[in-house]
């Protein structure tokens, strides 16, 4: 089904609260990984606010679909889409990263409601997706699996052995997506440690690769509705973003892998986001069909 | 546990990892939810028996641990029971951190049985010989640590893996180990040591195939020196039987641990841990590899050299009786 006028708009009200909520999130806990959430935060609307199949008052619904999000340090992204799911209580936003808090920078999923797997350190998040994907496919149940990396994560080299797993069982119950934001704490990756060809390499790993605008929302919907009627190969879908998408000062910069929030800095950020998602509205009002 | 008890017939003729395999494949019959996973060490661990029988529950996933622990644990988030093998050594050190992070701190129902474990694999060198892996499991949350004695102790061990919720790490030897027990048919309860040989001298505390070697050196003792040694298999080592370290203190006051392992975080480690916590004062040695590398060799020269078998027992209880680790007996006036 073709992404109408109506649901772009409605999906990009959606990532423009939820790129406030993590912005909030942030605020709250005094500093996080924003820029790294901000650059998924339009597959995480998309997927939570149109492709899975989940239910809130039952987290764990055994036919539910997965979400692996392997990058974990995107949890200050994650957190208030969860929340502002139902999945969690709305207060816990308030003491994300405090002490004796449930949620901490990397979500636990024994203690934050919707998450389906503590991650955090890097390179586990593909294999876990392509086990859970496996364990569908043995059960005859037909929820999806979808796993977000990081760039830079790509690092790792067990993402390479789950890459293998994933075509060598032609695991096509699984749909990934790689942030290519191309930052990494030290620097840009291709400065720290260069990963082009990065879409040839996923090929070479036998992939289906889509290299897509990761911020949009048209062209999210319409991958994912290629991935999921594909069954040839696994799909990974490389989402060029940007870092900070949408807070102008943090934009592309990749210092704000994890920055420090204050008042006026706050102030700026959400000055900036309304004329980003302002601007993003439009662009879906003209564009859209 | 009808249909477990295997004859002590088949005891002489099957590896301990064969007694796995056979374990493994009774559970997968009576349970579809169990499924196995390798990393090219399907023949070698004998999970591949699994593999000949289930053959669409059986996932070799090439030589690539990280990534088999990580399928494991997103295999046990979706409701399945992962049983995994590779060597020790692999389980313990390449694949630590999944099975800190995938396995244990999310705290899922998977099961690793590592095979080749201490230097049982000991003509492979080093690179093959599991000395710390004891110590590494031990410190991961959540996570079951056992070394049975021999191959019904692992069929026992492996039952008593499934029975439970949670991650489980079972330790077993490559080839043959000599039998402790003819059968399947004896308490084992993962915890609670056994009570092979009763003593008052000294209690020696082993796992592993270091429960038959102390086995053997008790019973030598007691015919050539008169001595009466407690002996205890404590096939798991975490939760680790504290009563019964306590009470070998307490009844007998000298302790001698044995271990195919590092002396530093094993079996050793954690009953010094018990008998520090108790604060009553006992003689204590700690047999194992004196956190050395280990030298090449056949498993059982291994031993011998290393001071693990029952000679090796036999000479650290003689050194040990002779220590008068308190003049006035009065135990009320300690800690």
């Amino acid at each position: 089904m073709p992404l109408t006028k109506q649901e772009w708009l409605a999906l990009e009200e959606k990532a423009s609260e939820l790129r406030h909520l993590c912005l909030d999130t942030t605020y709250w806990a005094g500093s996080g990984h924003i820029g790294g959430g901000m650059s998924i935060m339009d597959m995480l609307t998309v997927l939570y606010h149109k492709y899975l199949n989940i239910r809130v008052e039952e987290p764990l619904w055994e036919d539910r679909d997965r979400l692996i999000v392997s990058k974990g340090h995107a949890g200050i992204a994650l957190a208030p889409v969860l929340v502002d799911k139902g999945f969690n209580d709305p207060e816990q936003l308030k003491t994300f990263n405090h002490t004796n808090s449930k949620m901490g920078i990397h979500l636990d999923a024994n203690k934050v409601v919707g998450v389906d797997a503590s991650t955090g350190s890097l390179g586990h998040g593909l294999s876990i997706a392509v086990g859970t994907a496996l364990a569908a496919t043995l059960q005859k149940k037909d929820y999806i699996t979808y796993c977000i990396l990081g760039d830079g994560e790509c690092n790792e080299g067990s993402n390479w052995e789950a890459a293998m797993t994933a075509a060598h069982f032609n695991v096509t119950n699984l749909i990934s997506f790689v942030d290519r934001n191309k930052c990494m704490i030290d620097g840009p990756t291709e400065d720290v440690m260069g990963l082009e060809p990065f879409v040839d390499k996923w090929k070479a790993f036998g992939f289906i690769v889509k290299e897509i605008d990761g911020h949009n929302i048209k062209e999210l919907c319409e991958t994912i509705d290629f991935a999921l009627e594909n069954k040839e190969a696994p799909v990974m879908i490389v989402a060029n973003t940007i870092k900070g998408a949408g807070i102008d000062f943090m934009e592309d910069d990749y210092r704000w892998h994890y920055g420090a929030i204050d008042e006026e800095k706050y102030k700026k950020a959400k000055a900036s986001l309304d004329k980003y998602c302002k601007s993003r509205k439009e662009r879906a009002e003209k564009e859209g069909a | 546990m009808a249909g477990l008890t295997y004859t002590a017939v088949e005891s002489t003729a099957l590896s301990t990892a064969e007694y796995y395999g056979k374990a493994l494949c009774e559970l997968g019959r009576e349970h579809p939810e169990v499924v196995a996973l390798t990393a090219d060490l399907a023949k070698s661990t004998k999970i591949g028996m699994f593999g000949e029988e289930f053959p669409d529950r059986f996932f070799n996933v090439g030589i690539a641990e990280q990534n088999m622990f990580g399928i494991a644990a997103g295999m046990a988030k979706a409701g399945l029971v992962p049983f995994l093998s590779t060597f020790s050594i692999f389980a313990s050190l390449r694949s630590a951190d999944q099975l800190h992070t995938d396995i244990c701190y999310q705290n899922v129902n998977a099961k690793i049985i590592a095979t080749h474990a201490g230097t049982s694999f000991g003509q492979a060198g080093s690179t093959h010989h599991a000395i710390c892996d004891l110590a590494v499991t031990r410190s991961f949350p959540n996570l079951t640590v056992v070394c049975p004695a021999d191959g019904m102790e692992t069929v026992n061990a492996v039952r008593a893996a499934y029975e439970m919720q949670g991650p489980v790490y079972i330790r077993i030897n490559r080839g043959f180990d000599r039998v402790l027990n003819s059968s399947t048919d004896y308490d084992f309860e993962f915890g609670k040591a056994i009570t092979l040989h009763e003593g008052t001298d000294l209690t020696v505390i082993a796992c592993g195939s270091c429960a038959f070697q102390a086995l053997t050196a008790a019973n030598f003792l007691d015919n050539s020196d008169g001595l009466k040694i407690r002996v205890l298999n404590m096939h798991t080592i975490k939760p680790i039987d504290r009563e019964a370290i306590e009470k070998a203190v307490m009844d007998t006051r000298r302790i001698i641990t044995v271990e195919d392992h590092n002396v530093i975080g094993g079996l050793g480690s954690a009953v010094a841990e018990v008998i520090a916590d108790l604060g009553k004062g006992c003689a204590f040695r700690r047999l194992g590899i004196q956190d050395v590398f280990a030298p090449i060799g056949l498993h059982e020269d291994i031993m011998s050299i290393i001071g693990i078998d029952s000679n090796g027992i036999i000479d650290a209880v003689r050194e040990v009786m002779k220590k008068d680790f308190e003049l006035d007996d009065d135990w009320e006036d300690e800690v």
